[in-house]
C-alpha cells in the first residue's frame, strides 16, 4: 500500500499555495463581479508575495538541496528556488503594472489577475519538474492560460489575433515538445530525468533517434522562449496583445522557458552536451543576430520590444551553449537583471497615453525629457542598461555571459554576442537620442498612477545600483548553479 | 483453440479495415455532416481494436470521450456554424504537392529511425517496471492505481488544465449584454392598480 506524507507534499508548498489562492480569488471574483478586480488584483499581489516568501524560505531544507518528491516527478533544488523567485516577482510586477491599464481600457475583470496566477503555477511546477511527463502538463497549463491572456482585450481585433495566433503556433510547439518525448522514451525507455541523467552520465548509447527526441524537445523550448528561428509569433504577439500582457509575457514566461531549457538540457541530458551544445549554439547567434538587427527598422516600440527580448534570449542562451557552472550562473543573473529593466521599460510604455488613448509609436517618445523628465530619465537608465553601458546592470549581465562562454573556449560565441549588442545599442540609444535630443511632441497623460511609479522607480534604482552590491546575486546565483552540476 | 485465433484475426482485420476505410470517408466526404458521422465509426473500430488488446477500460474511454463528447461537438459545429467547407477546401489542393513532399521526407526520415530502433541498454533494466498479470487485476484497478498514487501529482495538474480552460472560455465569451429585457418579479407583484391604470376622461370632439 502506498501511503503519502506530509512531507512528500512539503516541497510542492509553494505551488499549492499558489494554487489553493487562485481558486480562493476566482469564488471571490465570481460573487463580487466586475467591480472587485482591483482588489482581486491587490489579493493575487498579496497571494504571490507569500509564495515568494515560501519559496525563498523552504520549510523542508536549505535552499540549495535538491529534494525529489511525489514519486520522481517534482524537484525542488536551490536552481529551481532561484528562478522561481524570478518568476513570481515577473508575475506581481505585471499584476501591478495591468490594473490601471485595464480599468482605463475596460478590460478589468477579476479572471485577469486568476490567469496570471494559474499561469504562474504553471511555470514554477515547469521549473520543478523532473520527469517528462510532468514537464508536458505543466508545459500546457502556463501555455493555456497565455492564450487566454493574449486575446484578453476581446473586442480589439489585435487582440485576439494575438490570441489565435498564439494559440495556433503554441499547440504546434506544444506537439514537437510531445514528439520528441516520446521519441525519448521510445529509444531511452524511460521519463524520467533521474533514469535518463543517470543512463546518458558518461554519454551512453546515443541512437539518430534519441537525437531527434531531444532536437524536438528543444524546439519546442525555443518557440517558448522566442528563440530565433522559432520566434515568428514573437512581434504580432506583443504587438496584438494588450500592453501589460506583453510586460508579462516579456519576463514571466520567458524567465520559465529558458529556466526549463536549462533544466532538460543539463539534467536529463546533461551526459550528452555534444550532441545539443552546437543546437544551443546556433540558436543563440541566430538571435542575437536577428534581435540586433530586425529591431533596427521598428517603429512600434512594443514589437521593437519583442525583437530586443529575443536578443536578450539569444545572450542567455550562450549560458546554455557552455554547459558550465559559470553558465549557469550567467543565464541566472542575466535573466534576473533582465527582469528588471524589461519591467521598468514597460511600466514606461504603459504611460504612454494622449487623451486616454494608448500610443505606441516610438517617435512619439520625442522629447519626453522636457515634457516628463523623470519618466524619460527612467527609461533612458533602461535603454543604457539595454544596451550593456557600463556602470549600469545590463553591462554586468553581459559580462557573466560572456565570461562563461570564454571559459568554455567558445570565442566565436563571445566574438558574435559583443558585435550583436554594439548593432543593438544603435536602437537603444535612438530611443535616448529620440527623448533628449528632438523637438518635444505633444506631452503624456498626468498623473502617472502611482503604482506605474513606484514599479519604474524601483527598476530603475536596481538596474542603477546594481554594481554597489552585485554579489549578494552573483553569490547566489554561483551557489545554484554549481549544485546544479554537483547534483 | 484455433477457433479462437482464426475469430481474433477477422475480427481485427474487420475493425482495422473498417476504421482504415472510414477515416478515409472522414476526409473524403463531401457533406461535413457525413465526415462526422465517419468519424465516429472510426473511433468505435478504434474502440475494438483495443477490446481486442485486452485494454477494455481504454475502449470504453474512447467511446465515451471521443464519441460521446468531442464527435458531437464537432457535430454541433457542422451543423450550427455556417461555415462553407466546400469553399475552404477549395485551396486544399493546391497545396498538395508541397504538402505530399513533406510528408514523403518525414515518412523517410521515420522509417531511417525507427529501423535503427534500440531501446538503450543501460535502461532495459530501469524500463522492465513490474506489470501485473491480467488474471491478477483488470486494467481498470491498475489504471486507478497507479493514477491516483504515482502519477496524482499530474492528475492534478491535468485537472487545473481543464479548469483553465473552461475559465478562458468564460472570459472570451461570456457577454453581458446591454438591453436585455429580464423578468422582474418582485416589482411585477409590486405594482398597484393606480400605477397601471390611468382614467381618461375623453371630451366629445376633442381626442386626447
Amino acid at each position: 500500500m502506498i501511503q503519502f506524507a506530509a512531507s512528500e507534499f512539503l516541497p510542492a508548498l509553494p505551488e499549492i499555495f499558489l494554487a489553493a489562492a487562485a481558486l480562493a480569488l476566482l469564488i471571490l471574483g465570481v460573487f463580487q463581479g466586475d467591480k472587485s478586480a482591483r482588489e482581486i488584483a491587490w489579493l493575487s499581489v498579496a497571494a504571490l508575495v507569500v509564495t515568494f516568501a515560501l519559496v525563498a524560505m523552504p520549510l523542508h531544507a536549505r535552499g540549495t538541496d535538491r529534494l525529489v518528491s511525489f514519486y520522481g516527478l517534482f524537484i525542488t533544488d536551490g536552481f529551481g528556488a532561484f528562478s522561481k523567485m524570478l518568476v513570481i516577482a515577473g508575475s506581481a510586477f505585471s499584476i501591478i503594472l495591468s490594473m490601471r491599464y485595464n480599468e482605463q481600457e475596460g478590460i478589468a475583470r477579476p479572471e485577469y489577475p486568476v490567469l496570471i496566477l494559474l499561469a504562474t503555477t504553471g511555470m514554477l511546477l515547469m521549473i520543478s519538474s523532473n520527469d517528462l511527463i510532468s514537464l508536458y502538463v505543466s508545459f500546457e497549463l502556463q501555455s493555456l492560460a497565455l492564450y487566454v491572456c493574449a486575446a484578453f482585450q476581446r473586442d480589439s481585433l489585435r487582440s485576439t489575433e494575438a490570441g489565435l495566433k498564439y494559440f495556433v503556433l503554441g499547440a504546434l510547439a506544444s506537439g514537437m515538445l510531445l514528439y520528441g518525448s516520446s521519441m525519448v522514451y521510445g529509444f531511452a525507455g524511460s521519463t524520467s530525468f533521474d533514469t535518463l541523467s543517470h543512463a546518458f552520465q558518461d554519454g551512453g548509447t546515443v541512437s539518430i533517434g534519441l537525437i531527434i527526441g531531444i532536437v524536438l524537445i528543444a524546439v519546442g523550448l525555443a518557440f517558448k522562449s522566442s528563440a530565433v528561428p522559432f520566434h515568428m509569433w514573437t512581434p504580432d504577439v506583443y504587438e496584438g496583445a494588450p500592453t501589460p500582457v506583453t510586460a508579462f509575457f516579456s519576463v514571466a514566461p520567458k524567465i520559465a522557458a529558458l529556466a526549463l531549457f536549462v533544466r532538460v538540457m543539463i539534467g536529463p541530458f546533461g551526459g550528452l552536451g555534444a550532441e545539443w551544445q552546437q543546437v544551443i549554439w546556433f540558436i543563440s547567434v541566430a538571435s542575437m543576430l536577428l534581435g540586433a538587427f530586425a529591431a533596427i527598422n521598428q517603429t512600434n516600440i512594443k514589437r521593437l520590444m519583442a525583437y530586443s527580448s529575443i536578443g536578450h534570449v539569444g545572450y542567455a542562451l550562450i549560458g546554455l551553449a557552455s554547459n558550465s557552472a559559470g553558465g549557469i550562473r550567467g543565464i541566472l543573473v542575466y535573466l534576473s537583471i533582465y527582469l528588471f529593466m524589461s519591467v521598468g521599460t514597460f511600466a514606461v510604455i504603459l504611460c504612454m497615453r494622449r487623451q486616454g488613448k494608448l500610443v505606441e509609436g516610438i517617435a512619439d517618445l520625442a522629447g519626453l525629457s522636457r515634457t516628463n523628465p523623470g519618466m524619460a530619465l527612467a527609461l533612458a537608465i533602461f535603454m543604457f542598461s539595454m544596451a550593456g553601458i557600463p556602470p549600469l546592470a545590463g553591462f554586468f549581465a553581459k559580462l557573466y555571459i560572456f565570461l562563461a562562454a570564454i571559459d568554455a573556449h567558445l570565442y566565436a560565441l563571445a566574438i558574435i554576442g559583443v558585435l550583436s549588442s554594439v548593432v543593438g545599442a544603435f536602437y537603444y540609444l535612438r530611443i535616448v537620442k529620440l527623448m533628449y535630443f528632438d523637438e518635444p511632441a505633444e506631452p503624456f497623460d498626468r498623473p502617472v498612477p502611482r503604482e506605474v511609479q513606484a514599479v519604474m522607480l524601483v527598476s530603475a534604482l536596481v538596474v542603477l545600483f546594481f554594481f554597489v552590491w552585485p554579489t549578494m546575486l552573483v553569490d547566489g546565483a554561483d551557489a545554484v548553479a554549481a549544485a546544479l552540476f554537483a547534483g | 483453440m484455433a477457433v479462437a485465433t482464426v475469430l481474433q484475426a477477422i475480427c481485427f482485420y474487420a475493425f482495422s479495415g473498417i476504421a482504415v476505410a472510414s477515416a478515409v470517408m472522414v476526409i473524403s466526404a463531401r457533406n461535413p455532416v457525413h465526415s462526422v458521422l465517419f468519424l465516429i465509426l472510426a473511433f468505435f473500430n478504434a474502440a475494438g481494436l483495443f477490446v481486442l488488446l485486452g485494454a477494455e477500460f481504454l475502449a470504453m474511454i474512447l467511446v465515451i470521450v471521443y464519441v460521446g463528447a468531442v464527435a458531437v461537438l464537432f457535430l454541433f459545429v457542422v451543423m450550427m456554424l455556417d461555415i462553407n467547407f466546400v469553399a475552404l477546401r477549395q485551396g486544399a489542393l493546391q497545396y498538395l504537392p508541397v504538402g505530399a513532399l513533406v510528408g514523403l521526407i518525414l515518412f523517410v526520415e521515420l522509417v531511417l529511425v525507427f529501423g535503427a530502433w534500440t531501446i538503450s541498454p543501460e535502461l532495459t533494466a530501469a524500463s522492465g517496471a513490474a506489470t501485473p498479470a491480467l488474471t491478477e487485476m483488470s486494467n481498470t484497478a491498475a489504471l486507478g492505481s497507479i493514477l491516483y498514487t504515482k502519477y496524482v501529482y499530474v492528475f492534478q495538474v491535468a485537472g487545473l488544465i481543464l479548469l483553465v480552460a473552461m475559465i478562458g472560455a468564460i472570459v472570451l465569451t461570456l457577454r453581458s449584454r446591454d438591453g436585455v429585457r429580464r423578468q422582474k418579479i418582485a416589482q411585477q407583484v409590486g405594482r398597484r392598480r393606480e400605477d397601471a391604470v390611468e382614467v381618461v376622461k375623453v371630451r366629445p370632439g376633442q381626442g386626447i
